[in-house]
């Protein structure tokens, strides 16, 4: 049996028919065709296809797409801005820092960093070093050895 | 002369970062086409048994499924450069990966549903999961495509010889010898394996969105398999999650992928799921190493003698042909005067390997800097002198004929001593509960190509257009590496063009000229190289323009900020305008250029002789651990690397590849392993394989060695296959050195530990 949601994706209100047995990410991915957040295990691993709900990282291949109803969903794609499409501190650091090989880590490591991030500037934390290796260790990259990534997380805080 | 040089050595942001990082960039999981269906794969149950019978009817009847295959509906030639491996398998399984039937649906679920409604009938039978039970006299033959011209179950087999091993073995004092185990480990590319085929009724001509590393060799593969003309097969590469060596061979999902499209004249994808890709997806090579190694009252090498036992899996791959790499440490790396090199890859019904980053030389050179420590041990000395003493050296020609004309051997070691402080922090068998030890290791691997096919080389293409912005169409593939980015900063170089308006095409086989492939820590060498050619053409073009519009001469010309001026005058005029001139004026050409580099290496000869790589990386790494006595864990302190690359081209992305090739060095050495018993993958998942993850990442001090290679681009030298390659021997030579304990087998895990620690105290 088909139910309807109703949710914000990056922004925008969207309705989607859904049986209950659907993942969030195939919804993403599938249903929206967005197709910057990334499948990399679908058994809640990896990392790779992690989003934020309401400001939370999840992974939207644990995710039931129905506990999405009335929710606010950002992806990948949702943290470009601006009429110029810039991207966000978190994405550019990445860049920055050469953080980024092969890139199909990547979504789901800016999605985690921009939600541990928000965290930790609410709460006004600000992390050492081994706090923010255990706020990444969540997400695998098999390409970097996680340190210019580590780097670029650091660099947030200290421009903060 | 030296150069002075504006962009080269200068950190750089790798040009498709922005697309990564923004969730733009296209990756075989996200490629859509009009009509398409969606391709799985029906695996066997058992890893051995007879197929009495495959009834595919009720998948067929399952609305939604376009298409079911098994290998009674497709007439196919067998893939593998041995050709022992049939694309969909008839009669017998042989491992647990067998493909037995695939089908093509209107949805992912329908076609999971299709194969489970697909009903097979095996006869179980005995399988051989050990190398050495496989080499009796009695095993019964594996694989029944396989040759027998080198026995039974042997799959391939080297032999490799310099020198007078007998004279050698009287000159030594020590010798040791010890066998060493090495695990299967996977890849782990972060994106899984995925292929999309489009095969085109009116055409006949067959597309395929590949992830190959290879493109121009998986082309004529494809094509033998499916007894297809190679021109009429077009590969497309999207953007690739991960390579590694992973997508060197062609697997069997890929001509089964074409064969579904080419059924259904519809476009078809398979994407694998992760425990698909850790079951069916390529392995480094398991192995035992039997290494015996001399050396002089002095501590000078004398001899190696090896024979190496490689589980090859039912069916053989690229990765049989490691020993090429193999040897070359065993001949080569430090001076040694006699070597003799045996290597059998043996079959089993286990997963076959693949190749994987480094090629076996984390085997092997696993094994021979643990047998150097060993031999330091019994001779008294000092662990890092006796490695100094046998270094190579720039201008040697090794027993194998390879030529250093660069070495940075002695350096590395050198610089990671100091960096290290290696003198000093060496401690031995403390007594508290956590004790720290300090291991060393060095590698030498191909720098500068290696020439294993009639050609290593490289085309390029580049050309401007009408307003000063630059084409290059490279042969080479970007895997995630950073190459892309290396060549646009050649252009930038070169030309004085800026990065933003250099554009590399470089993933289409109907476009790109041609190129060996992704391996061998290739492609800055050999694409930098093939692209300096190119624009060397252009610059000629430009510059008789130039000279006659600025009114000045050859060697006034200046190209910077995307024109080319006059060191006299000051003069300048846009590349554009000078394209332009060219193009709509005398004399009417386009500034187009073609180039292909072919590297000065030789092709072995049928002993392995010769001087196979244009140029050789050497590095050395120094690796402190924490050993909790405890509960065995070992906690990897601090990383030193030394490695000798030639000339910095890109830093950024060079560290990059750096630490990301130690970390997975890091999981080689402690944490991976994937586990498979009677033929069976019993952790096929993240969970139960353990890769390294960000808070297990230890300090990594990169010191990078710049002994300007005449051949490479600048000066380079390969660099990405190096930093992982001694990893895993110098955190075992590191746990010697806390506990006193030797472990011969990889990975390190707690369990060898506390082992090897109670049998001391006994
Ligand atoms: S895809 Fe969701 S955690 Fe791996
Ligand atoms: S960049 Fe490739 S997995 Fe992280």
């Amino acid at each position: 049996m088909k139910k309807t949601i109703k949710f914000s994706i990056n922004g925008t209100k969207v309705q989607q028919e859904v049986l209950p047995a659907y993942l969030l990410i195939d919804v993403i991915r599938d249903g929206l065709g967005l197709r910057g957040t990334k499948p990399g295990c679908l058994e809640g691993e990896c990392g790779a296809c992690t989003v934020l709900i309401d400001g939370l990282a999840v992974n939207s291949c644990l995710y039931l797409a129905v506990n999405a109803d009335g929710k606010e969903v950002t992806t990948i794609e949702g943290l470009i801005s601006g009429p110029d499409f810039s991207l966000d501190p978190v994405q550019q650091a990445m860049v920055d820092f050469g953080a980024v090989q092969c890139g199909f880590c990547t979504s789901g490591m800016v999605m985690s960093i921009k939600g541990f991030y928000d965290e930790c500037v609410s709460a006004q934390i600000q992390p050492n070093r081994e706090q923010i290796k255990k706020g990444l260790e969540g997400n695998l990259c098999r390409c970097t050895g996680y340190k210019k990534i580590i780097d670029a997380v650091e660099s947030l805080f200290e421009e903060a | 002369m030296k150069r002075d040089l504006k962009i080269i050595g200068k950190p750089t942001r790798k040009l498709d970062a922005e697309a990564r990082v923004s969730g733009e960039a296209v990756y075989g999981h996200d490629i859509v086409l009009p009509n398409m269906l969606h391709g799985a794969i029906l695996r066997t149950k058992h890893p051995t048994a007879e197929i009495l019978s495959i009834d595919t009817s009720k998948a067929k009847a399952l609305p939604g499924v376009v298409c079911v295959l098994t290998a009674d509906d497709v007439d196919v030639n067998n893939i593998s450069y041995k050709g022992d491996h049939p694309i969909l398998k008839k009669g017998e399984v042989n491992c647990i990966r067998d493909e037995i039937a695939a089908v093509a649906a209107t949805s992912r679920e329908i076609a999971a549903k299709a194969l489970a409604l697909i009903e097979v009938e095996y006869k179980v039978r005995e399988g051989i999961f050990d190398p050495f039970a496989a080499l009796k006299k009695e095993a019964p033959q594996l694989n029944r495509f396989a040759s027998k011209e080198q026995g039974k179950n042997i799959a391939d087999s080297f032999h490799y010889e310099h020198g007078d091993l007998q004279e050698q073995k009287e000159k030594s004092t020590c010798v040791v010898s010890q066998r060493y185990t090495l695990p299967r480990v996977t890849h782990c590319c972060m994106g899984t394996s995925a292929v999309t085929a489009d095969y085109s009724r009116s055409t006949k001509r067959l597309t395929l969105y590949s992830l190959s590393q290879v493109p121009f060799l998986f082309q004529r593969d494809l094509a033998k398999a499916l007894r297809m003309e190679p021109s009429n097969i077009r590969i497309i590469q999207p953007v690739i999650g991960g390579g590694f060596g992973s997508k060197l061979d062609m697997h069997p999902f890929e001509p089964i992928c074409a064969l579904l499209s080419m059924q259904t004249c519809r476009p078809v994808q398979i994407v694998f799921s992760r425990e698909e890709e850790f079951i069916a997806s390529p392995t480094r090579q398991p192995m035992v190493i039997d290494l015996t190694t001399g050396a002089d009252a002095d501590g000078k090498f004398t001899f190696r003698e090896v024979k190496i036992t490689k589980d090859n899996g039912a069916y053989t791959s690229w990765g049989a042909t490691t020993p090429f790499v193999m040897m070359q440490t065993f001949s080569s790396l430090y001076q040694i005067p006699a070597c003799r090199f045996d290597s059998y890859a043996v079959y089993t019904n286990n997963v076959f390997a693949g190749s994987f980053r480094g090629y076996g030389n984390p085997q092997a050179t696993f094994a021979l800097e643990r047998n150097i420590d060993l031999m330091a041990m019994e001779l008294g000395m000092d662990k890092m002198q006796i490695r100094l003493l046998n270094a190579n050296f720039a201008g040697e020609e090794t027993g194998q004929k390879l030529h250093f004309r660069s070495c940075g051997h002695k350096d590395a070691l050198q610089i990671v001593s100091d960096k290290a402080n290696y003198k000093n922090r060496q401690k031995s068998n403390g007594t508290g509960r956590f004790r720290r030890g300090i291991g060393l290791a060095s590698m030498l691997h191909v720098g500068g190509g290696a020439k294993i096919y009639p050609s290593d080389g490289c085309g390029t293409i580049a050309k401007f257009d009408d307003y000063g912005y630059l084409t290059i169409i490279s042969g080479a593939s970007e895997i995630g590496q950073g190459s892309e980015t290396v060549l646009a900063m050649i252009a930038a170089e070169e030309l004085g063009v800026s990065i933003e308006k250099v554009r590399i095409i470089n993933s289409d086989t109907d476009i790109k000229p041609w190129d060996v492939g992704v391996h061998a820590s290739r492609t800055s060498f050999i694409a930098g190289n093939s692209l300096l050619g190119a624009l060397s053409i252009l610059k000629i073009q430009l510059s008789a323009k130039a000279v006659a519009l600025l009114g000045t001469d050859l060697d006034d010309l200046i190209f910077e900020d995307d024109q080319i001026r006059s060191g006299r005058t000051g003069k300048a005029v846009k590349i554009g305008k000078v394209v332009r001139d060219i193009h709509f004026k005398q004399p009417h050409e386009l500034c187009t250029a073609s180039y292909y580099y072919e590297p000065d290496s030789e092709y072995q000869d049928g002993a392995f002789k010769g001087n196979v790589s244009s140029a050789y990386a050497f590095a050395a790494q120094a690796i402190e651990v924490e050993v909790d006595t405890y509960t065995g864990n070992v906690r990897v302190v601090d990383v030193h690397v030394a490695q000798d690359v030639g000339k910095i081209l890109n830093p950024l992305g060079l560290a990059g590849q750096i630490e990301g090739g130690v970390v997975m060095g890091l999981g080689y050495a402690l944490t991976e392993e994937l586990i498979a018993s009677e033929g069976h993958v019993r952790n096929p998942n993240f969970h139960n394989y353990k890769l390294p993850t960000a808070s297990d990442i230890p300090e990594i001090h990169f010191h990078p060695i710049e002994t300007s290679d005449q051949e490479g681009p600048y000066g380079a030298k390969g660099v990405s296959e190096a930093p992982l390659i001694p990893t895993a021997a110098a955190v075992a030579n590191a746990v010697s050195d806390a506990l006193g304990v030797e472990i011969f087998s990889l990975p390190v895990t707690p369990e060898k530990i506390l082992q090897a620690l109670k049998e001391k105290s006994v």
